[in-house]
């Protein structure tokens, strides 16, 4: 599904550089994790995949399904299937939730040489998926994020996904700012998708999460670049001993 | 020829439109507050942000026929709101193409054209008066021209709650013209109107619109102008309004060469409210330049100016508006906003908001900013599949939001946004 191979990234503006050779691959179906230290290179991970503006690649290749996913705009990798569940998702005065997911979803359609979905079959798609991550009417209505709690942006991610169906959610520190009821709301959203041609990239702090989203496999990431890789075990490791000791181990 | 002021119009003695006993006073003390005043220069202090000269120049520059009139905000925007239509074709009323029965509940509708041959008219105690009011403290030159010189327009008088809307239609295909058109609306004591008024026409237009609401009168006024081709226009609005009577007027202007459009309202009236709002669309080389003085005169009367512009490749846009608020007029609450959306680093928006107060008891606030597309919110929709040009036209979408809320009836507004949706869809193909 993702194959991701030594890649580089520096920030465009300053000569900072985050990533220094990441390798990654996930297989589909596979749920993977990536746990590490504050500016290890995480979020940047998931912001050069999605294409945002700012980062320059230096070196390395990253694959989805053998196309060049570096060489696409953003909305093209999203008509791809790619999909960020934004750690901050970004609040957008004077535009209807509604409005916002009929346009991506139509979108990503068009994109895809399928025809657009009637407004009847939209509604209904939305309901449904709306009423499992209990969100409202109201939440629908309203213009994207703005007001919503932290917890009700987060779900409005995962109901964007649950909408969209993208073949690899990459979920950058989902659980931040999630009561321990919101985490299990959020979830099970995120586990009803799982399923043998989705995969997953699980960006989070806290082996918390992984209670509830259980990884295939899990990833280590410390200064640009991923030092370990195991399973489930290794996040409960890092939840018990802290960071000091993989990084240790990795620097002797 | 009546009707048409022709590019040596700007004479100290032209020959005034033909006019009836009640009229030819007007006109004369019209042309000698004009000539007192002289045209407006760009060193005068309102006119600083937009230079006038394509509106004072003998010769309207001729509007070259390719582009004229195509695509920009149509008239048949509002054939949903079934309203009863008065066209000008060139600057004349076109009785052909208009609703072929003028009558209309609870109003009555006459034409400058017809009007001007009696010796009586109810508009003489409007027509160039609220003109003149509105020349204090501020000199408008190009408004009493108009007074002097219109030869065509409508006086509509509404007694009781007009049910179907009024809407002046400007359509036509004489690229040279040089159009002046005289409007006076009188909204008796609880009376209600929507007028509509749509399109352009000619290579330069001057337009004057007066508006007497009695107590209690509810007056509601959307206009559309503007369109792809490069005509300078300039449009002023006087209105006086009586207690507790509310105005609302809401103007659209795309592109068009030059656009200077004045608003001059003033509240005789306690409990009176005024919101004057815009949303100004501009590509390339447009300036569209909104004027607004608002004078509270009564107490505890409200005022709102909502102005929106989004503004591209070397459009400039200019706001200024004012707020007076006279020793009486205790318990004001007035409020005043302009913003523009700026595309590229060409786009200039200037704005010069003012407010000046005589009472102690008031509310009053204004603002302006000026920016650029938020670079967060487009890449947010971008990564959910939207591209690029349409992810920017929603978040243009979203910024004029605010500013179609003004607009009281959402069947129209849906209208107006219609407009909007599509002047966003032609950029896309420009």
């Amino acid at each position: 599904m993702l194959e991701i191979k030594n890649l580089h990234v520096k920030l465009e503006e300053e000569d900072k550089v985050i990533l220094r050779g990441v390798d990654l691959k996930i297989g589909a179906g596979e749920v993977h994790a990536i746990m590490g230290p504050n500016g290890s290179g995480k979020s940047t991970t998931s912001y050069v995949l999605a294409g945002r503006d700012g980062y320059e690649v230096t070196d390395g290749t990253v694959l989805l399904d053998g196309e060049d996913l570096l060489a696409m705009e953003p909305e093209e990798r999203a008509a791809a299937g790619v999909f960020l569940a934004f750690q901050y998702p970004v609040e957008i005065p004077g535009v209807g939730n509604m409005t916002f997911l009929r346009t991506a979803l139509n979108a990503q359609r068009k994109a895809r040489g399928e025809p657009e979905m009637s407004a009847g079959d939209f509604l209904k798609l939305v309901r449904e998926k709306a009423k499992t991550l209990k969100i409202d009417a109201d939440m629908l209505k309203r213009p994207v994020n703005v007001g919503f709690s932290g917890g009700e942006k987060k779900r409005n991610e995962i109901l964007q996904m649950a909408i969209l169906e993208p073949k690899l959610c990459i979920l950058d520190e989902t659980d931040s700012g999630l009561d321990v009821d919101a985490m299990k709301l959020v979830s099970e959203g995120v586990n009803a998708l799982r399923d043998a041609g989705r995969s997953f990239l699980v960006i989070t702090h806290y082996q918390r999460l992984l209670d509830h989203i259980k990884p295939d496999v899990v990833h280590i990431m410390a200064h640009g670049r991923i030092i370990k890789t195991g399973g489930p075990e290794l996040a409960l490791e890092v939840e018990n001993n802290g960071y000091a000791d993989l990084l240790a181990e990795v620097a002797g | 020829m009546i009707g048409q002021a022709k590019p040596d119009g700007y004479t100290p003695a032209p020959n005034l439109p033909q006019s009836g006993a009640w009229l030819r006073g007007l006109r004369e003390a019209a042309l000698v507050r004009f000539q007192a005043m002289g045209l407006p220069q760009r060193r005068d202090e309102y006119w600083r942000y937009t230079d006038p000269t394509r509106l004072t120049v003998a010769q309207a520059a001729t509007v070259s026929g390719a582009g004229a009139g195509a695509g920009g905000v149509v008239s048949a925007a509002f054939d949903a709101a079934q309203a009863l239509q008065l066209v000008f074709t060139d600057g004349v009323f076109d009785g052909a193409a208009s609703s072929p029965d003028l009558a209309l509940d609870g109003v009555e509708i006459d034409h400058l054209a017809e009007a001007c041959a009696h010796d009586l008219h109810w508009a003489r105690d409007i027509y160039g008066q609220l003109e003149t009011n509105g020349q204090t403290p501020v000199a408008r030159p190009l408004a009493a021209w108009n007074t002097a010189m219109a030869a065509q327009g409508v006086l509509i008088r509404a007694r009781a709650a007009v049910l179907r809307p009024i809407q002046i239609v400007y359509q036509g295909t004489d690229m040279q013209a040089d159009l002046i058109l005289h409007h006076c609306i009188r909204l008796e004591e609880g009376a209600q109107l929507t007028l509509l008024e749509t399109g352009c026409s000619g290579a330069r237009s001057n337009h004057v619109l007066e508006v007497d609401l009695g107590d209690r009168a509810q007056f509601h006024h959307l206009r559309l102008q503007g369109e792809d081709a490069v005509a300078a226009r300039v449009t002023h609005i006087f209105a006086q309004l009586g207690c507790d009577s509310h105005m609302r007027s809401f103007t659209l202007s795309a592109d068009g060469a030059l656009i200077r459009n004045e608003a001059v309202i003033e509240m005789l009236g306690a409990d009176a409210s005024a919101h004057i709002a815009g949303a100004a669309l501009g590509k390339g080389r447009v300036h569209h330049d909104d004027t607004i003085f608002v004078t509270h005169g009564a107490p505890n009367c409200e005022s709102r100016q909502v102005f929106k512009k989004v503004l591209r490749d070397g459009a400039v846009g200019v706001f200024q508006g004012k707020i007076l608020v006279r020793p009486v007029a205790q318990k004001t609450d007035g409020y005043q906003i302009s913003q523009a959306l700026l595309l590229d680093d060409d786009a200039q928006f200037l704005a010069k908001p003012e407010l000046e107060i005589y009472a102690d008891d008031v509310k009053c606030s204004h603002g302006s900013t000026t920016g650029a597309l938020d670079e967060t919110a487009l890449f947010y929709l971008r990564s959910r599949g939207v591209g690029l040009v349409q992810a920017q036209a929603l978040l243009v979408l979203a910024f004029l939001a605010e500013v179609l809320e003004e607009i009281e009836d959402r069947d129209l507004a849906a209208l107006v946004q219609t407009q909007l949706e599509m002047w966003l869809d032609r950029q896309q193909t420009l």
